[in-house]
Formats: C-alpha cells, sequence, structure tokens
C-alpha cells in the first residue's frame, strides 16, 4: 500500500502536475500537523471551484470583461502556484495570455484546459492521499 | 502538558509577532503554517483595511481604537503582505504603515507572484524590508525570522 502510494506520488512529479512547491508543502507536516498538504489541497479544491464559477459567470455577459477575467484568473493561478500544481498553473497562463490580446476564441478553449487539469489533478490527488492513508 | 494557546493572546514577549496580509485563503493558509513553524506567533487577515484596523490604524491618522493592537499593547514584529490584493494593495498599505508613528519602525515584507523589478525597486524605496516572490518557502521564512531575532538582539 505504502509502495502504491509512493508510486503514484513520484508518477505526479514526472508527469508534470505538480512541482516542487508541493515538495515544500510536504516538508511543512509533522507528527503534530500530519495532513496539512491534504488540508491545502481540499481548501485550493474549495476555493478555486468559487473561482470557475466566477469565471463562467463573467463568460455569459458580453462584451467580456477582459480584465476582471483577468484578474480571477491572477487568484487562480496564485493558488495553483502555491500548491505546487503545475499544469494547472501553466494554463492558467496561456489563459492570461490571451486575455491580454483579447482572444475569444483562445480565452474559450483555454477555460476548458484549465477546468480539465484542475479536475485530472484533483482526481490524481485525491487517490493519492487516500492511499497515503491506507498506508499508516 | 504544554497550554494550549491557540484562542488566547497570551503572546511570549520574546517570541516574534507576525501580522499577515493576504486575501487568498491557500496562502494565509501556507504563511500561517511557514511561520508558525518557525515559532513565529500569527495574526492573519484577509485585507489591507483589516490589517489597518487590527493595528489602530485610520485611513487618515492614528487612532487607538478598542480591540486593535495600539490599544491592546499587542506588539507586532513584522508585517508580511501580499501585493495584488483587491481595495488596497500591499503597497498601499506599506505607505500607510511607514505613514504612522507606531508602526513605521515595524519592518514591512511584500510578497508577490510577480517578480516585477520596478515593482520590487518601488516597495524597497517605500521602506520595505523585503519583497519575496510567490510562491513563498521555508527557507524565505526561516531567513526572515532570523533576521528579525538578530535585530531584536541588537535592541
Amino acid at each position: 500500500m505504502e509502495r502504491q502510494a509512493a508510486y503514484l506520488r513520484n508518477a505526479l512529479f514526472d508527469q508534470g502536475y505538480l512541482d516542487e512547491q508541493f515538495l515544500q508543502l510536504e516538508d511543512l507536516q509533522d507528527e503534530a500537523n500530519p495532513h496539512f498538504v491534504e488540508e491545502v489541497v481540499k481548501l485550493f479544491y474549495t476555493d478555486s471551484v468559487r473561482l470557475i464559477q466566477s469565471i463562467e459567470l463573467t463568460l455569459k455577459n458580453t462584451p467580456w470583461d477582459f480584465e476582471k477575467l483577468d484578474n480571477i484568473m491572477h487568484q487562480f493561478k496564485g493558488s495553483s502556484s502555491s500548491i505546487g500544481a503545475k499544469k494547472v498553473k501553466k494554463e492558467c497562463s496561456q489563459f492570461q495570455e490571451y486575455c491580454n490580446v483579447g482572444n475569444v476564441e483562445g480565452c474559450i478553449r483555454e477555460f476548458q484546459e484549465v477546468k480539465q487539469e484542475h479536475a485530472a489533478l484533483k482526481r490524481k490527488l485525491e487517490n493519492y492521499f487516500q492511499l497515503a492513508r491506507e498506508a499508516r | 502538558m504544554a497550554q494550549n494557546c491557540e484562542f488566547l493572546p497570551c503572546l511570549d514577549s520574546n517570541e516574534v509577532h507576525v501580522l499577515a496580509v493576504d486575501d487568498s485563503l491557500v496562502d494565509r493558509k501556507v504563511i500561517e503554517r511557514l511561520l508558525r513553524i518557525t515559532s513565529c506567533k500569527v495574526t492573519s487577515v484577509d485585507s489591507g483595511r483589516r490589517a489597518l484596523q487590527y493595528l489602530g490604524l485610520h485611513e487618515e491618522e492614528e487612532e487607538e481604537e478598542e480591540g486593535s493592537a495600539i490599544y491592546n499593547e499587542i506588539k507586532v514584529d513584522l508585517i508580511i503582505t501580499d501585493y495584488c490584493m483587491p481595495g488596497m494593495t500591499g503597497f498601499e498599505l506599506l505607505k500607510k504603515i511607514k505613514g504612522s508613528s507606531a508602526f513605521r519602525e515595524t519592518p514591512v515584507v511584500i510578497m508577490s507572484s510577480e517578480n516585477v523589478v520596478a515593482r520590487i525597486d518601488r516597495c524597497l524605496e517605500e521602506g520595505a524590508k523585503e519583497f519575496i516572490v510567490k510562491p513563498v518557502k521555508l527557507s524565505d521564512v526561516e531567513r526572515l525570522k532570523s533576521s528579525m531575532v538578530g535585530q531584536a538582539r541588537i535592541q
């Protein structure tokens, strides 16, 4: 079980889902705070749902408020970066770039990518945390 | 058994007390942990406005307010703030703190995800002790803490 958890974790790094910041968070775990990383990740997912909804709402109003979209995505990118969510962060940056040049199609496409990476990482991390808990 | 001081403002006068300001829930949780793991006491707020309220500083003048740091004589050794926040930016908060007589000597550290030289220069010129590029690492906080302790000893 422990080996499975370790394997999953390493895969997340190897496949570029997570970066060094996740390691930083792991270093902050100790016996008194054994679930810190999981707590931060949970917080990220609750918080980012709100941001996604906010973007979706903003996309419904035309003409688009690119500045607002950029602001929301900036927040999203920030928290992704704080948990080491490498792919999510990259897609957020790409979205911001399309925003900055007012590329509507690019934004729509990129927003789908953001949501996909966001969901994919969630599934993988949930699996990993589950295994890690069972391994203890 | 150690007393659980989590809910009481029992600040050991030797402990470094940090006021952390960040509108991001995730970042607040991380900075709180980073500071606590380096043995700092942390008070965290989600905006510049709330930071000023906590410190007892008004927009224009200082007035001691019930429940504020000045009123309760709670010392704040360091203020660490995010740069990009809605309402009041970290830069604006920095200016207000440096413009106050009560807290102008308190070191203020700015955090930002954007590594923009002009922004960094502006903050340092306005009196920020340091500018940290996010995401904040344990080594950043450890470095800050040791520079604070060094200062305290000199005093």
